[in-house]
């Protein structure tokens, strides 16, 4: 049996404590009025809100935006949605009062014309600056939310993930893994709190307690109002809350009840007379296999996809997939080899280790094949309203975009290629550190663009809601180790993954 | 020198496996051992060093990228940089999403074959090549292991006989 080690635990409860207090500095820091919002454009960029709204246009793209600007050529993206937004402006607020513009061109009757486009294109300004503060506003109190969001969803992923993994597992009759069943066992543990927490998240957003997801505003799909969008409106039969809380309760109930039947026929597996526990497991993994494919490609559509509702792809599921398979592998080998270096798993080699490496590794390779397809495929054909997808991405997340992968792609491919290195402890636990990281920015380019847009940056909002879920994640999982001996006695291949040698 | 061999034939793989750790810690030095199938471990237990063969591919791999990279800025870049249906032109690195699907073909066609073609020099095969069998049941259902005779012939025929060999012989090599 394993015993929580108390320093672990007080560890996880310090990052626990001062995650909580990151995010609740991030909820007070966020900006309440555009006053607020102005004075801080005023202290950061002074003199050039101009040049700002040029630059913040493609953004805006999400948020309001009427349906024709899709067609427009992406180079000129910006432009043109700077200019269907003028237009919708200008015909709800007729009013021409700007002083100096007046002044300055009244002296000559000659410059009538001139003197109307220009005042008018001054009036565009004032409103446009006004529409550009109210979307940094809500950008900037998005922050908060997206920085939990993303490490919420990330966290419960990995232990998604590897419930996938023990299904396969147990699907495929692996003969060298069942001795690191009860660690995947104590790592989804994870799923039942990470879940409940990432439901209320999402309950959060359906209660219009922030911007996280576009189309949740009424207004929107309000052909009345001057917010709608007329392709929201066209996918609002997917696109309604309720529709969208109750397919992620019945996703996670699922999730969470076969989780649960898996742990209860492992353990009765010990003390049973013949393999019935087991091969219910096995049927119940070919089960929610089935199940999980599906799921995770509506959950992928509907928690991360939807977020930008402009956008499609269809190999998102897939590539969402990969990105948290891969990291699930990842925590299941570097608490494998923690508990190892403790002394508590004795019959795992580094066999063993090296088989979860290759997968690290392997999976690293598929997440990378599936983020290039995407990317080439939109890439290559260049159509407007899917290349704005990217557009916004490299323009303004240029480092993380591309940093992930060098994180996600190019440094598991040098370090884990080698044989002789994938058995070693600092090699797998360093590399599994940069792939975590790596796939933490990859959540992170996902919600961010559309959420917080440009005004993105990795700080204490971020950093500590992830320490909140990383001390989270810690305290239960390895609760849940000490509740169950970490060598499953009668498990039918246990005897082949005790001498398993590779 | 003398170029007598001994010539012990096995008819198992786990009765081979044990007579060779036998033969090594009896300090005789194993030629050569021929076997129908691939036995698990044989190298091992021989203390053959290992293939260096992972690295050749590797670095033919390295060299294949290197080609594919050199090749399309050659040609699409440097020497016509057309524009070809509003494909960014300028430089390699504008347009590499395209030339992806080559360079990952390339780099893969590299390493693959020149690491094949790598593996049948270093074993010295080829088409016409004379087969090197000492003894047609080696490749059906047979296991032989070949030892240079240095010293008592009797001696070392016992030795081997007692190692579980169906058949013990001292041929004269060629």
């Amino acid at each position: 049996m394993y015993t929580f080690s108390s320093k672990l635990k007080t560890f996880s409860f310090i990052l626990m404590a001062l995650g909580v207090v990151g995010i609740v500095f991030g909820f007070l820091n966020a900006p309440k009025t555009i006053e607020d919002v102005e004075k801080l454009l005023a202290d950061s960029h002074h003199g050039h809100e101009v040049a700002h709204v040029e630059k913040i246009a493609p953004q805006a793209v999400d948020t309001h935006i009427v349906a024709d600007t899709v067609n427009v050529a992406v180079a000129h993206v910006a432009d043109s949605t700077h200019v269907e937004t003028n237009n919708t402006t200008v015909d709800s607020t007729v009013h021409v009062e700007d002083t100096t513009a007046v002044v300055a061109v009244a002296e000559s009757p000659a410059h009538t014309d001139n003197h109307k486009t220009h005042s008018k294109a001054d009036a565009h300004y004032q409103d446009d600056h006004k529409a550009h503060l109210e979307h940094v506003l809500h950008q900037l109190q998005n922050k908060p939310w997206a920085a939990l969001y993303v490490a919420c969803i990330f966290f419960m992923l990995i232990s998604v993930g590897v419930l996938a993994f023990y299904a396969i597992q147990y699907a495929a009759q692996a003969g060298w893994s069942p001795i690191l069943f009860r660690v995947m066992e104590g790592i989804t543990a994870y799923l039942l709190p990470g879940s409940i927490i990432f439901f209320l998240l999402l309950v959060a957003a359906g209660m219009h307690w922030n911007h996280l997801f576009v189309w949740m505003d009424p207004e929107v799909v309000n052909p009345e109002s001057v917010k709608f969008d007329k392709l929201i409106f066209l996918k609002k039969g997917w696109l309604s809350v309720g529709r969208f809380l109750g397919t992620a309760a019945v996703i996670l109930i699922v999730w969470n009840y076969v989780r649960f039947k898996f742990v209860k026929n492992s353990i009765a597996q010990d003390a049973a007379e013949d393999n019935a526990p087991y091969k219910r497991n096995f049927k119940l993994a070919a089960f929610f296999l089935v199940f999980f494919i599906v799921s995770e490609s509506i959950m992928s559509w509907d928690w991360i996809m939807s977020v930008d509702p402009h956008w499609y792809s269809t190999l998102f599921g897939w590539y969402v997939f990969a990105s948290f398979f891969v990291s699930g592998i990842t925590v299941i080998a570097m608490i494998t080899l923690y508990l190892k270096s403790k002394g508590y798993l004795e019959h795992v080699n580094t066999s063993h280790i090296h088989d979860l490496a290759k997968f690290m590794f392997g999976i690293s390779i598929f997440w990378t094949y599936l983020w290039f397809s995407q990317f080439m495929l939109i890439w290559y054909s260049n159509i407007p309203e899917e290349v704005t997808y990217f557009v916004t991405r490299i323009e303004h997340y240029k480092l993380p975009f591309f940093g992930m992968l060098v994180l996600n792609f190019i440094f598991p491919l040098l370090i884990l290629i080698n044989t002789d290195f994938k058995r070693l402890t600092w090699i797998v636990v360093m590399a599994g550190i940069v792939i975590l990281f790596g796939h933490y920015i990859d959540f992170f380019n996902m919600i961010m663009p559309a959420t917080v847009g440009d005004q993105w940056f990795i700080g204490i909002p971020e950093i500590g809601a992830l320490m909140f879920f990383l001390g989270l994640f810690i305290f239960v999982v390895f609760s849940a180790l000490t509740k169950a001996p970490l060598v499953p006695k009668r498990n039918p291949l246990i005897e082949e993954s005790k001498h398993f040698h590779y | 020198m003398s170029n007598k061999v001994i010539h012990a034939i096995y008819n198992d793989d786990d009765v081979l496996m044990d007579a060779v750790k036998q033969t090594r810690a009896a300090h005789h030095h194993i030629e050569e051992i021929y076997t129908p199938f691939p036995v698990h471990g044989l190298d091992k237990a021989m203390g053959l060093a290992p293939t260096r063969i992972a690295i050749c591919a590797f670095l033919y791999g390295l060299v294949g990228l290197s080609v594919a990279t050199w090749m399309m800025n050659f040609i699409m870049i440097q020497d016509w940089p057309q524009d070809i249906g509003g494909k960014p032109s300028f430089s390699y690195i504008d347009n590499m999403p395209a030339f992806v699907p080559i360079m990952f073909e390339l780099t893969v066609f590299f390493a693959a074959h020149l690491m094949v073609i790598t593996f049948y020099m270093r074993s010295k095969l080829w088409p016409f090549k004379q087969a090197e069998n000492p003894d047609v049941r080696t490749t059906d259902d047979h296991f032989l292991m070949e030892v240079g005779v240095h010293g008592n012939e009797e001696e070392l025929l016992s030795f081997f006989a007692n190692t579980g060999a169906v058949e013990v012989k001292i041929v004269e090599k060629h």
